[in-house]
């Protein structure tokens, strides 16, 4: 279901909040390579200080 | 043509109720795909050994790629502007998945230029293209923290080079088992870096699809007549092509280009700055395994100090932020010029504020723009000053590897020598710094009467969540 504004831009969908599951997935999705790649650095680090 | 309609700007309006939340991880999707290319030295020896060419031959394909970066940027900002995030990061997707794929074609048909064209030219496109697509609406969706909203994504630049350095070395291993990335000497095969390149580009093309899924605009932007835009501060609404004739924007790229400089010589040169700076003889005290840590925080330092110092901004106000980004960098380069060589720890903590502020000073100059010109064509803008870092990336390195060519062999250079291009890099700041101080409200002559009699009719504005919307803080 779509609908048009008075700017003809149209907005598709229901208008009900998204879910936190979908908004947690996302964070998800971007944050297990991040903290792979941190925690990579993190060791290579450790060296240095070590 | 009707397949591709979702890609266009007015059908990229978020439902009402959609999360601003999702917009950071969508930008993350494209800026950590994009900030591979800060690890492009892990293909270095194996690149040189495929080409059987000069490290210089292999070192233009990154060069080629970041001068790309700054141009399309520039050029392609405004394209970026109208036609909205989605089919910009799109755009970026295809460029920067295709880039992947053509390289990996030249590598294993044993093509240099194919590889300049491939991940340089079309990938550095995909880059620019990459880089500004969320920012603008990242700044539309929190329009009273620009600065946590800009650092959020373009912090990503600096984790998909954490990313990309071992993700590309466990793809070189598992393609070419012979493949030691501790041996520096030793390089993967030509099959097992055209099969990493094409891994590589399909898992950015998918990534950053993802992102470009997630990405909305707020309710009424969808058409830029009727969009009810932020002001800068005087109520500034500004047209990329009337921003970049005030002096404003020349004084700004002056700054970007000052902090870059400064940092990227640092950056550049880290791992043998850290052995000359404790060389005792022939030998340094700090080995090559603690050199290549020192670089792992560095590279910490440049992602926390985008998110840190950007969102810092918030509060502090633009203005004196690059106060403390130029003027407290040049004290503490003048530092590590003076006691730099009394101890590795005094020497790695002044090095890592050094880059933290590097970091800092791209990550918040979109909302310093957003302060200047308004939200109008913020993107465009952005794209515009990135000139200064394509800029920077030349005379960083330029300034740094000139003064030590001049002073000696590497392997045989002291914490003396590199002195005079400390000392260069103070100047630099400085120039930045009274650049800075000059930077004053934009003229209302600049103004775009049309979208200031548009925002004027509209009355006051809240943010796309609801909350009271300020024009920031250039103090």
């Amino acid at each position: 279901m779509s609908s048009t504004h008075d700017d003809g831009t149209r907005t598709s969908g229901s208008t009900s909040p998204t879910s936190a599951l979908v908004v947690a997935l996302a964070w998800l999705l971007v944050s297990v390579p991040l903290a792979y790649g941190l925690w990579q650095t993190l060791v290579k680090a450790a060296q240095l200080l070590g | 043509m009707a397949g591709l309609a979702f890609l266009e700007k007015k059908n990229t309006v978020a439902r009402p109720g959609y999360s601003k939340w999702l917009i950071p991880p969508a930008a993350l999707c494209v800026h950590l795909s994009i900030g591979q290319v800060y690890a492009f030295s892990v293909f270095k020896t194996s690149l040189v050994q495929r080409f059987e060419s000069s490290q210089t031959a292999v070192a233009w394909i990154f060069s080629i790629a970041i001068v790309m970066l700054g141009l399309s940027a520039a050029v392609l900002g405004t394209w970026v502007e109208r036609n909205g995030p989605r089919k910009a990061m799109v755009a970026a997707a295809l460029c920067w998945g295709t880039g992947f794929l053509v390289g990996s074609l030249g590598i294993a048909i044993g093509s240099l230029p194919l590889l300049y064209l491939g991940y340089g030219v079309i990938g550095g496109i995909g880059l620019g293209i990459g880089y500004i697509s969320p920012v603008s609406t990242l700044i539309k969706w929190f329009p009273d923290k620009p600065g946590l909203a800009t650092g959020m994504a373009i912090m990503g630049f600096g984790g998909g080079a954490l990313i990309a350095s071992p993700l590309s070395n466990l793809l070189l291993g598992i393609y070419d088992p012979q493949f030691d990335p501790a041996n520096s000497g030793n390089g993967a095969s030509a099959s097992a870096l055209s099969a990493t390149f094409l891994t590589l580009g399909l898992v950015y093309l998918v990534f950053m699809l993802i992102g470009a899924s997630l990405i909305r605009l707020p309710e009424g932007f969808g058409d830029d007549a009727t969009a009810a835009h932020q002001p800068g501060r005087g109520g500034a609404l500004v047209r990329a092509k009337a921003a970049i004739r005030t002096p404003q924007f020349a004084l700004l790229w002056v700054v970007l280009f000052c902090n870059v400089t400064a940092g990227i010589g640092i950056l550049e040169q880290a791992a043998p700055m850290i052995q000359d700076f404790f060389r005792d003889g022939q030998d340094s005290t700090v080995s090559a395994a603690e050199a290549a840590g020192f670089v792992g925080m560095l590279s910490l330092a440049n992602m926390a100090g985008r998110f840190v110092w950007s969102s810092a901004s918030d509060r502090i106000g633009r203005k004196p932020i690059y106060m403390m980004y130029l003027g407290v960098g040049l004290v503490l380069y003048i530092l590590l010029a003076t006691f730099g060589q009394t101890s590795t720890a005094v020497f790695v903590v002044l090095a890592l504020l050094i880059i933290s502020y590097y970091g800092g000073g791209f990550a918040t100059v979109p909302a310093y723009l957003k302060d200047l010109f308004g939200t109008l064509e913020v993107g465009a803008i952005h794209g515009r000053l990135l000139t200064a870092w394509a800029a920077a990336g030349v005379m960083g390195p330029l300034i740094v590897n000139g003064f030590l060519d001049a002073a000696g062999e590497p392997g045989s250079l002291v914490a003396e020598d590199y002195h005079p291009a400390l000392i260069t890099m103070v100047i630099v700041l400085a120039v930045g710094f009274v650049a800075n101080l000059l930077i004053k409200t934009v003229d209302e002559k600049h103004f775009d009467d049309e979208a200031v009699r548009s925002h004027a009719g509209r009355g006051d504005h809240t943010d796309p969540a609801g909350e009271p919307a300020t024009t920031g803080g250039t103090r």
